[in-house]
């Protein structure tokens, strides 16, 4: 078993060839909504789900300043590249089967009930070490 | 209380289902028997805790029946069984445990149910062992009862499947509060107590030549301590009397496996006064005869370093050549061979590549050490 993370980015590699949510029908969200939920439900029933979260789209960049100073802050800023919108944290068999189930999270309804093909990123956990590694 | 529980419930399972109960449902018998027993056993303890458990969980059994049919065919069971008794097999837990690494299920469910049924663990403890949210495990184990269900008892167990899941178990243990690894040493005990097969008493012999080790494999900050640096004053030598005991009865019996030759070379590792003294061409020559047996890439990888340390960097280099680009800890072992090779330059680079590619953080931190002290010999 293997622990991955399903991220849901507001860009991935390439723009969406799909509009904003905003410009969509209100049942289109709904099945959109519905579609999410029952994503879980199944990862779930499979005994494969770890954890789900959306983030704000609102961030604010901090570091440390030196000691008895505020901290740093900046931002937020509006136009980030590498926006984070939420992710999944699967525990799964293969690094086959990660991909199926991000590429079914992928498989959302959009416009039209289209699949939207928004880009997943997989990225395996660093886990502990096995005992026999001779 | 607890102990002879954990002892008794796989035994009685076992018998539930020898008899023809399914397994959800024995193990909700079992549950139920549990329950009883924590009431009664305190003012009345029975002579025979494990027939008392039989005869009450087999009542719960019949009484689950629900539909006629069901309920029919079970008391048809019931007439053929003789009456509970001590008498029962010897090897009930056993047949439990060929029950749960079911070749029908994934490894992971195999694993869940077999800490579950055999092991006696709570979902919850399972659970915590591997990270997940309890639910999930739970479901994970009850999908796994369901496919045992439906794919039915009755075929012959396969040795190899149940060796595989107790060798998973140790060797992706130990996180939290459930020691994984000594659990798996527990179940393969048991197993081999009851199978003369060689290959069982060679994964016992693994995985206690593995065990003894433990201690000395980390550092105080939780970091990895490679072989050739442990402090060898921190091994278990009980453990690992035991270990080659068990492995030398094993290798006499002349039927070589995958198992044994693993624990002959963990045996010469664990033999070994200091990494200078390590019998390198012994442990090399054991690598052949494992790769001719397992034909794995990873083993390839790992003989590779015996190569090293037998015929120098240069044939090691040469000989990690047909070994895949993507077999883990590839680059490291790459990196190691230029370093003893004397290119400092092309190790260092290695080593933050085989950093950036490790699969856990112990194994990265390491690999980063390595880099950073070579960058420091450079300079």
């Amino acid at each position: 078993m293997a622990k991955y993370l399903l991220l849901k980015h507001y860009r991935g590699p390439k723009p969406l060839d799909c509009p904003p949510m905003d410009q969509w029908t209100p049942d289109e969200i709904d099945a959109h909504m519905a579609f999410m939920g029952g994503v879980i439900a199944q990862l779930r029933e499979r005994g494969e789900f770890v954890d789900a979260q959306a983030v704000s789209t609102e961030g604010t960049f901090v570091r440390f300043d030196g000691e008895g100073r505020p901290p740093v802050t900046d931002g937020p800023f509006a136009e980030t590249k590498e926006l984070i919108a939420g992710w999944v944290v699967i525990d799964v068999d293969s690094l086959e089967r990660a991909h199926e189930a991000a590429a079914y999270l992928s498989s959302a309804p959009g416009p039209g009930g289209e699949p939207i093909r928004e880009w997943i990123e997989v990225r395996p956990f660093l886990e502990m070490p096995p005992n026999v590694t001779e | 209380m607890d102990e002879l529980v954990r002892e008794l419930v796989p035994q009685v399972l076992g018998v539930l289902v020898r008899r023809g109960a399914d397994f959800a449902t024995a193990e909700d018998a079992v549950q139920e028997a549990l329950v009883e027993a924590v009431r009664r056993w305190p003012g009345a303890p029975p002579d025979d805790p494990k027939a008392w458990l039989v005869t009450v969980a087999w009542r719960k059994v019949v009484d689950a029946g629900r539909s006629e049919s069901a309920r029919r065919a079970r008391e048809e069971r019931v007439r053929e069984e003789p009456p509970p008794g001590p008498a029962e097999h010897e090897d009930d837990t056993l047949l439990l445990l060929f029950l749960c690494c079911h070749p029908a299920l994934t490894p992971s469910s195999a694993v869940a149910l077999t800490l579950r049924a055999v092991g006696g663990l709570t979902t919850r403890q399972i659970a915590a062992a591997y990270l997940v949210p309890e639910a999930t495990m739970a479901q994970r184990v009850s999908r796994a009862k369901r496919t045992v269900a439906e794919a039915g008892v009755g075929a012959p167990g396969d040795l190899r499947r149940v060796l595989t899941v107790l060798y998973l178990v140790f060797n992706e243990g130990y996180t939290g509060d459930v020691d994984l690894a000594a659990e798996a040493i527990r179940l393969t005990r048991m197993l081999a107590r009851e199978s003369d097969e060689p290959e069982v008493a060679g994964l016992l012999a693994l995985m206690l030549l593995h065990h003894a080790r433990r201690a000395a494999r980390w550092d105080e900050h939780g970091g990895l301590v490679p072989l050739a640096d442990q402090d060898r004053s921190g091994w278990d030598t009980a453990l690992i009397a035991e270990g080659v005991d068990i492995l030398q009865a094993a290798l006499a019996r002349d039927r070589l496996g995958e198992y044994q030759a693993q624990a002959a070379i963990a045996a010469l590792h664990c033999d070994a006064p200091s990494a200078e003294e390590t019998d390198w061409p012994q442990i090399l020559e054991w690598y052949d005869e494992l790769l001719a047996l397992t034909d794995s890439p990873v083993v390839a990888l790992n003989r590779v370093v015996a190569v090293g340390q037998v015929d120098g960097p240069l044939v090691g280099l040469r000989e990690l050549e047909p070994v895949p680009a993507d077999v883990p800890r590839r680059t490291a072992v790459e990196a190691w061979l230029h370093e003893r090779a004397g290119d400092l330059g092309a190790a260092h680079d290695l080593y933050v590549r085989a950093a950036s590619a490790a699969s856990s953080t112990a194994e990265r931190d390491h690999l980063t050490r390595q880099a950073a002290r070579l960058r420091g010999a450079r300079g």
